[in-house]
Parts: C-alpha cells; structure tokens; sequence
C-alpha cells in the first residue's frame, strides 16, 4: 500500500477527521500494515509502548492479568476504533495486554517517530494530544459507568 | 400456588380486565419462562382475552398474599391473546412471583402508563438502547418495528448486561442478528473467558452505530445513570434531544396518579410515564435528590 493510499485512508478515519493535510501525510509517513492471527498478542503490559493502532479488521481485547483468576477482559476494541494511548506519556510502556479475539488487520503507526515529530511540531503533537486525550476521557468515562456495576439486583 | 391462594384469587372476581383502574383481575400463568439467574418471564392469560397494550406500557401485578409490583409489559403487541411480563426476583414479592407454575394466578391491573412514540419514527431511523433489565420494557417496541418494518429507516438494537450469563432474550437476540435490516450489538461489563463478543459498557457502542443522527428518534432504557451516558452519547453524535425518549422507574403503587409514590417534582411516572420525552425529565437527572 502506497503512502498515499495510507494518506487517503486515514484522512477519512473519524479519529483523524478535521486534521490538517500536512499533519495527516505526516502520520501517513509513519504507518505500516500488520495482521494478527487470533490468540496473537498486539502487546503486553509493561513492555515499550512504541506505537498505536488503527482497527480496520476484527476484535481485540484489552486485558489485565491478576494471578489467580487468570486475564480479564477490560474491554475490546473494534474495527475503526483506534487503540493505545502509552506511546504519547511517560514512561512509554503499555498499561494492558491487547489480544487479538479474531483474525486483526490494522494500521500500527510508529511511536517513536511521530513522538520525535511532535517536538519538532507542537501543532501536530497538540492535535495528537487533543484526540487522544478524548479517547482517554472516553475510556474513564467507561471505566467509571463500569465500576458503578449499574446492573447489579437493588430491592 | 396454595389453595388458600387460589380462593384468595378467585375472590377477585372478574370475567375481564376490568376498566376500574383500582380494581385487579385473576390471570392464569400459561408459561413460565426462566431468563436468566434471577430473572424470569410470567406468560398470563387474562379471563376473556387481553384489552391490548401499547409498547412501553406497564401493569400491576399482585402477588394474592404477597403484594403489588408495578412490571412492564415485555410481550408482543401483535399478540394480544396473552400477556407478557420479565421481572426480576429482588424483593418478597417477585420472589414469590419466581415460584408461580403454570395453572397458579396473578391479579393484574393495567396496563397504565404513557409508551413509546413509535408513530414518531415513520421514515427515519431509530436507535434502541437498552441497558439490563432495561431491555424488557423496549422488547414490544423492537417487535413492533420490526412488525412494521417498512415504516423505518435503519434500525439499531444496542444492549449492555453485566455478564453473559445475564443477557436477556437471547433467542430473540439470536434471531434479531439473522436479519438483514436490523443492526444489534449486544456488550457486557464483565466477562467469562468463553465470551467472544464486545467487552465494554453499551454507551461505548453509540459511536460507530449505524444511524442518521439528523433522523433518528433514540428510545433508552436501563438504570438512570446508563440513561444519562446514553443520552450524553446520542447527544454527541448529534441526535437532538427532543428526539430521545427514555422509560423510568419509580416506586409506582396506585398506577393512576393518585398516591405520589411515584412523583418526581411535578410529574408522576405512573400517569405521566414511565415513558418520557427526554427534555421533559432532564432537570431530574442531575438532582441528588428529587
């Protein structure tokens, strides 16, 4: 797939919607594609977080593992959801496991090079910073409606 | 049922629903149906046929030795020769309404209430959402729409349980997804290892759902604090609120109105509800206390 062809494609993704164009073929240069096979791994906590994802194909599952009941799922992750928010902060390691649940095909784009391209650009790392941190507020926002247990029986 | 139960209920005497709001008829359990852990689906039958419902619509069911529970009418519109309610076992009524067989008999007044606007919807889409037990109360507006199909445009079932364990109608579930013309998207809390669907609360859901926000009349039901997110995430794809109607829960005890169990500043949910356009109860939903 041509840089161009990534271009046009994540131009029309709603994460990226509104972005602008230079910003996007920035990004553009930092894309590769991936599969994953059910059961692969996308990544494991605590290992270098060096890059995100966008799902285009599949399900995966974020997961935390606690010894003795083994892996819980947090929540997963579907085709056109982007996916890992660790690359962007300090101390750059991922906070949960990702688990392909199905056969995945993604966009990873690359961490370490778009972190390098954000402090030579604050605009783009101002944008990156913006949309990601509304997955975050998203995903606290889950967490919090989670932690509620709102469907627990109340007499 | 017991015998002394029984006389109790053949002491409420009536050939027919009556049309005295205050006053409860005998139906005859034909089926129970168990959903899940700690819930359950009563299928009566009322003496001299059903007076029909209207989707979103509620009853009182008696429990002859026990008491009175306002449950929402989960059946299909369509098939008024029975009626339908899924109730969840959490008090001493509906406990004892868990142990009803077939043949025993339930006093039902009703139906009351105020029901979803499908009417409303003619040639536009409609997202459903329902969270829980919440799913109950939105089953005879799903079987409706889907009865009327042609009517519509896209259609969204979105529904959240806690487990899989505690996923309600899975066999309308099951058949519902079989269709072409009908999106449904069905995500728990927590999950077991075997689950292979979404993990995630159902507001997650609203974003990539297929609909028109510009079209779409959104129909909510589930705890409030659900509500609340749901409507929050209707509202960010653009639906406007006037389009959303939610179905509340309250302490419903008189069904017409008249006690206040139910009063929610000035409205009753028993009369003016429980199903509610969602700008109209909106000032309610911040409140700590009403």
């Amino acid at each position: 797939m041509s840089v161009e062809t990534f271009e046009k494609i994540l131009a029309e993704h709603p994460f990226f919607e509104g972005m602008r164009a230079e910003h996007v073929a920035t990004l553009a240069g930092c894309v590769s594609n991936v599969k994953f096979d059910q059961g692969d791994y996308l990544f494991r906590e605590g290992q270098p977080a060096d890059r995100f994802y966008v799902v285009r194909f599949g399900r995966v599952t974020v997961e935390t593992f606690a010894p003795t009941r083994g892996s819980i799922a947090i929540e997963t992750v579907d085709a056109g959801d982007v996916l890992g928010w660790s690359w962007l902060f300090p101390p750059y390691k991922w906070h949960f496991d990702a688990r392909a649940m199905t056969l995945v095909r993604a966009f990873a784009l690359d961490g370490v090079c778009l972190r390098g391209k954000c402090e030579r650009d604050p605009a783009l790392g101002y944008e990156l910073m913006r949309r990601f941190a509304q997955v975050i507020v998203s995903r606290l926002e889950a967490t919090q409606l989670q932690l509620l247990d709102l469907y627990v029986s109340q007499p | 049922m017991s015998a002394s139960l029984e006389e109790a209920s053949a002491a409420v005497a009536d050939a027919a629903r009556s049309p005295d709001p205050m006053r409860t008829t005998p139906c005859r359990v034909r089926r129970v149906l168990r959903e899940t852990a700690d819930t359950f689906t009563l299928v009566l039958e009322p003496p001299g046929g059903s007076l029909g419902f209207a989707p979103g619509q509620f009853d009182m069911l008696y429990a002859f030795g026990a008491g009175e529970v306002p449950i929402s009418i989960s059946g299909d519109p369509g098939v008024p020769e029975v009626l339908v309610h899924t109730i969840r076992a959490v008090g001493s009524v509906t406990r004892m309404m868990q142990r009803l067989r077939p043949g025993d008999r339930v006093g039902v007044r009703g139906p009351f209430g105020t029901s979803w606007p499908v009417d409303l919807a003619h040639g536009h889409d409609v997202v459903v959402i329902a969270g829980g037990i919440g799913l109950a109360p939105l089953r005879p507006a799903l079987l409706h729409l889907l009865a009327h199909r042609g009517l519509y445009g896209r259609l969204v079932l979105l529904y959240g349980a806690r487990t899989p364990k505690d996923i309600l109608f899975p066999r309308d579930l099951r058949e519902w997804r079989g269709r072409f013309d009908v999106a449904v998207e069905v995500t728990v809390d927590r999950a077991s290892p075997d689950w292979q669907g979404a993990v995630g609360v159902v507001t997650r859901l609203v974003d990539r759902a297929p609909f028109d926000p510009g079209s779409t009349l959104g129909l909510v039901c589930g705890p409030e604090v659900m509500i609340r997110f749901a409507v929050a995430a209707l509202e960010r794809r653009g639906v406007p609120s006037s389009e959303i109607h939610v179905s509340l829960e309250r302490n419903m005890k008189c069904a017409v109105g008249l006690c206040g169990h139910c009063q929610m500043g000035p409205v009753f949910v028993c009369r003016d509800g429980p199903v509610f356009p969602y700008e109209r109860v909106r000032p309610f939903f911040g409140l700590r206390e009403v």
